[in-house]
C-alpha cells in the first residue's frame, strides 16, 4: 500500500517536471533503468576514446593534433561526469567498470567500427558526435537531476566537437582527389552505423515504455533519428559528398526526409559482439585497467600511510 | 655563427623537446590508470605541444625561409631534431613515464625560470608562459613520484628502477656548446650549470620525500646538441609524420 | 569494492569562477588523497578558464538534509511573507526606498 502511494507521488512529480534527486524515493525499476542507461552512456564515452585515439599520434598538423587531443580528453571527462551521475544511484565506479569488462554492460556499437583514414576523424566528429548531440540535447531534460546536470555540462562542452569533425571532412572533400576519395569513403562507412546509434525502431525497442513514462528518455529512437537525418543531409550537400542511400528523398508532405531501411542484422551482430573491433576495444580497456592496478594500489597504500601518520601525531 | 643562427638552433632545441615529449604524453590517451589521470596526462601533452608550436613558429621567423611549425614538425629527419634524449624515451609503464616527466619538468621549471629574464623578448615571453605550465607539470609528477616511491613495496621497486634506468639520459639536458656560449654572452641563454644545481636540489628533495635513492652518477649519454638520438626517435617520427610524407601535395 | 585496488574516494568539487562570486558545485572526482583530489578537480573542471579557486570536500564529510526533512525544514518559511520587501506598502511618491 505504502509503495502504491509513493509510486503515485513519484509519478506526479515526474509529470510536474520536478527533477528526481539521489536521496528521493524512486521505484527500483527507475533506479535500475537509470543505472543501466547512464553507465552505458559513460562506457560509450570512455570506449569512444579509442577509435579517435587511434589517430592522435598521426594527426597531420600540430593544430589538428591539439584539437583532436582536446576533443578526446573531453570524452574522458564526459565519461567521468556520467560515472559520477551513475554513482549517485548506489553503485560504485568500480562496479560499473567491472560490468563493462565482464560484458554485463554494453556501450554504443558505433565504437566497434575501425577508423581507417584521417577522414574518419572527420566522419566521427561530424556524424557520430552529431548523432550523439541530438540525443544528448534531448537528455538535458531527463527527469533524474544528476543525469540532467551532467548532460547540460556535456552539451556545452561538446559544441566544438561536431564542428571540428565537419571542418576536417569539409577540408578533405575539397582537397586532392585522394583526399576527396577518403572523405567519401569515410561517409560511406560511417553513415549507416551512425543511424543505428539511435537504436532499434520504436516498435522493436524493449526498454522504451517506462523510459518515456518516467521521462528518462524525452524523445523516441525514431524521432531522434529523423532529426539527425534532416539536419545532416544539407551539410553533406554543401561539401559535395553523397550520402550512401539511394532511397534518401525529401518528403514535402511530412516535412522530413524519407530514407532506406537500416540493416538490422548488422546492428544486432555488432551488439552481440561480432563487430570488427568489439574484442579489441574491450581488451584495450582491460589492459589499461590491469596495467594501472599497481598504481592504484600504490596511491591507496600511500594515502593509508599518511592517515596513520596523522593518527600518531 | 651569427646570433640569429644560434638563436634559431636554440629555438629548435626548446621546440623539439616539447614536441617529442608532448607526442609521447599523447600516447597515454585512453591508457591511464584512472580516468582522472588520463585527463591530467592529456593536459600535459596539450601544454607541451602548444609550447612546441610557439617555438617552432619563432624558429621559422628567425630563419626567414617561410618554414612553418608543421614544416619543422613533419618534414625533418632524425638528424635534424635537437630534442633532449630524455624526451624521446618510450613511455614504458606509468612509473617510467612519471619519472621521465618529473626529471624533464624539473629541468624545464628551472630553465624557464631563468629564461624568463632573457634579453630576447620572444624567448622571455615564451618562458613566462611555459613556466606556469611546467610548474604544474612538476607539481603533478612530483606528487606521483612520492606516491609511487612511498606506496607499496612493488611500486617502490618499480620507480626506483625507472629512476636508475633514466638517470643516464639526464647529463644530456645540461650540455652546452658554442650556441650557448654565444647566446649567454648576449644575455639570451643561460648557463645550464646553474640550472643543474637548482634541478638537483629539486630532485633530491622529492627523492627524499619519496623514500627513493639517487642513482650513482655513472656514464651519461649525450646527443641533443648534435642531433644524435636513440633509435626510438625514428619510429616516433615515422608515425607522427606519416600523412604529410605520404601525401606531400595535400593540405589538411 | 576491492580494498587495495579501487578508484579512490569521491570528492565533491566546488569552483569559484571569478573573485567575488561564491564557490559553486561543479561535480566530483575520484582521488586517494587531498592533493590528488585538488589536481584532479583542476584538470577536470577548469579546462576552459572556469576557475579562480577550487574547493574539494570528501563526500562523506558533507551532511545533507533528507527529503523527509523538507516539510519541517522549508515549509515553515512559506507564510513569513513579511521577510520580503514587497510585503510593505510605501506611500505614493516616496523615492529611493
Amino acid at each position: 500500500m505504502e509503495d502504491v502511494k509513493k509510486l503515485e507521488e513519484f509519478q506526479a512529480k515526474i509529470d510536474a517536471e520536478i527533477k528526481i534527486e539521489p536521496k528521493d524515493w524512486m521505484p527500483e525499476d527507475y533506479r535500475k533503468h537509470l543505472q543501466r542507461q547512464i553507465s552505458q552512456h559513460a562506457h560509450s564515452e570512455v570506449i569512444g576514446m579509442q577509435p579517435e585515439g587511434n589517430w592522435i599520434s598521426r594527426a597531420p598538423s600540430l593544430r589538428a593534433k591539439v584539437v583532436l587531443l582536446a576533443k578526446i580528453q573531453d570524452e574522458a571527462g564526459h565519461g567521468q561526469y556520467l560515472y559520477a551521475a551513475a554513482e549517485t544511484l548506489g553503485k560504485s565506479r568500480d562496479e560499473y567498470i567491472e560490468e563493462l569488462q565482464t560484458e554485463k554492460a554494453k556501450y554504443s556499437s558505433i565504437f566497434n567500427y575501425p577508423t581507417l583514414s584521417w577522414a574518419d576523424m572527420g566522419a566521427v566528429g561530424w556524424l557520430v558526435d552529431g548523432a550523439a548531440i541530438v540525443n544528448q540535447v534531448s537528455l538535458q531534460r531527463t527527469s533524474y537531476g544528476p543525469y540532467s546536470r551532467a548532460m547540460v555540462r556535456i552539451c556545452k562542452e561538446e559544441s566544438f566537437h561536431q564542428r571540428q569533425g565537419y571542418e576536417i571532412i569539409a577540408h578533405m572533400a575539397q582537397g586532392t582527389p585522394e583526399q576527396k576519395e577518403m572523405a567519401q569513403d569515410a561517409l560511406n562507412r560511417f553513415w549507416w552505423p551512425s543511424l543505428m546509434m539511435f537504436g532499434p525502431h520504436d516498435s522493436d525497442s524493449p526498454n522504451m515504455g517506462n523510459g518515456v513514462k518516467w521521462k528518462i528518455k524525452r524523445e523516441t529512437n525514431d524521432e531522434l533519428r529523423q532529426k539527425f537525418i534532416d539536419k545532416t543531409v544539407q551539410q553533406a550537400e554543401v561539401i559535395g559528398l553523397t550520402i550512401p542511400d539511394p532511397d534518401l528523398k525529401w518528403n514535402e508532405e511530412k516535412g522530413h526526409y524519407d530514407f532506406g531501411e537500416i540493416d538490422w542484422d548488422e546492428f544486432w551482430n555488432v551488439v552481440k559482439g561480432n563487430g570488427p573491433c568489439n574484442k579489441q576495444r574491450l581488451q584495450h580497456h582491460i589492459k589499461a585497467h590491469e596495467d594501472g592496478k599497481w598504481v592504484r594500489e600504490a596511491a591507496n597504500a600511500y594515502a593509508q600511510k599518511q592517515k596513520n601518520k596523522q593518527l600518531v601525531a | 655563427m651569427t646570433k640569429e643562427e644560434a638563436l634559431f638552433n636554440y629555438c629548435l632545441r626548446l621546440g623539439d623537446s616539447s614536441l617529442i615529449l608532448g607526442q609521447r604524453m599523447s600516447e597515454w590517451c585512453s591508457n591511464g590508470p584512472i580516468i582522472e589521470e588520463d585527463i591530467a596526462l592529456t593536459n600535459i601533452a596539450l601544454d607541451l605541444i602548444g609550447q612546441a608550436r610557439t617555438m617552432l613558429t619563432y624558429a621559422g621567423q628567425l630563419e626567414g625561409k617561410g618554414r612553418t611549425e608543421d614544416d619543422f614538425a613533419y618534414k625533418r629527419n632524425e638528424r635534424e631534431f635537437y630534442n633532449t634524449l630524455l624526451s624521446e624515451r618510450p613511455n614504458g609503464h606509468f612509473g617510467d613515464t612519471t619519472i621521465r616527466n618529473f626529471l624533464h619538468s624539473a629541468y624545464y621549471y628551472h630553465l624557464f625560470k631563468v629564461l624568463s629574464n632573457s634579453k630576447d623578448e620572444m624567448i622571455a615571453a615564451h618562458s613566462v608562459k611555459s613556466l606556469k605550465e611546467v610548474t604544474y607539470h612538476l607539481r603533478h609528477s612530483a606528487e606521483w613520484v612520492v606516491r609511487l616511491g612511498d606506496g607499496t613495496e612493488e611500486s617502490h621497486q618499480k620507480v626506483q628502477k625507472s629512476f636508475n634506468d633514466l638517470w643516464e639520459y639526464t647529463g644530456d639536458l645540461f650540455e652546452m656548446n658554442k650556441v650557448d656560449e654565444l647566446l649567454i654572452k648576449e644575455g639570451i641563454a643561460v648557463d645550464l650549470n646553474d640550472v643543474k644545481k637548482e634541478w638537483l636540489k629539486t630532485i633530491n628533495e622529492v627523492l627524499d620525500r619519496a623514500t627513493l635513492s639517487k642513482p650513482e652518477d655513472a656514464y651519461m649519454h649525450s646527443g641533443r646538441l648534435n642531433a644524435i638520438h636513440s633509435e626510438y626517435l625514428g619510429h616516433l617520427l615515422a608515425e607522427m609524420q606519416f600523412l604529410p610524407r605520404a601525401y606531400p601535395d595535400a593540405k589538411w | 569494492m576491492n580494498n587495495t585496488d579501487n578508484q579512490g574516494d569521491v570528492w565533491e568539487v566546488f569552483v569559484q569562477s571569478k573573485p567575488g562570486l561564491p564557490h559553486k558545485h561543479a561535480g566530483s572526482v575520484h582521488a586517494t588523497d587531498k592533493e590528488m583530489a585538488l589536481q584532479n578537480a583542476r584538470d577536470m573542471y577548469t579546462r576552459r578558464n572556469e576557475g579562480t579557486c577550487i574547493w574539494v570536500v570528501p563526500l562523506d564529510a558533507i551532511v545533507s538534509s533528507m527529503p523527509e526533512d523538507s516539510g519541517s525544514f522549508f515549509e515553515p518559511s512559506d507564510d513569513k511573507i513579511y521577510r520580503h520587501p514587497t510585503h510593505y506598502v510605501m506611500p505614493e511618491g516616496a523615492k529611493h526606498i
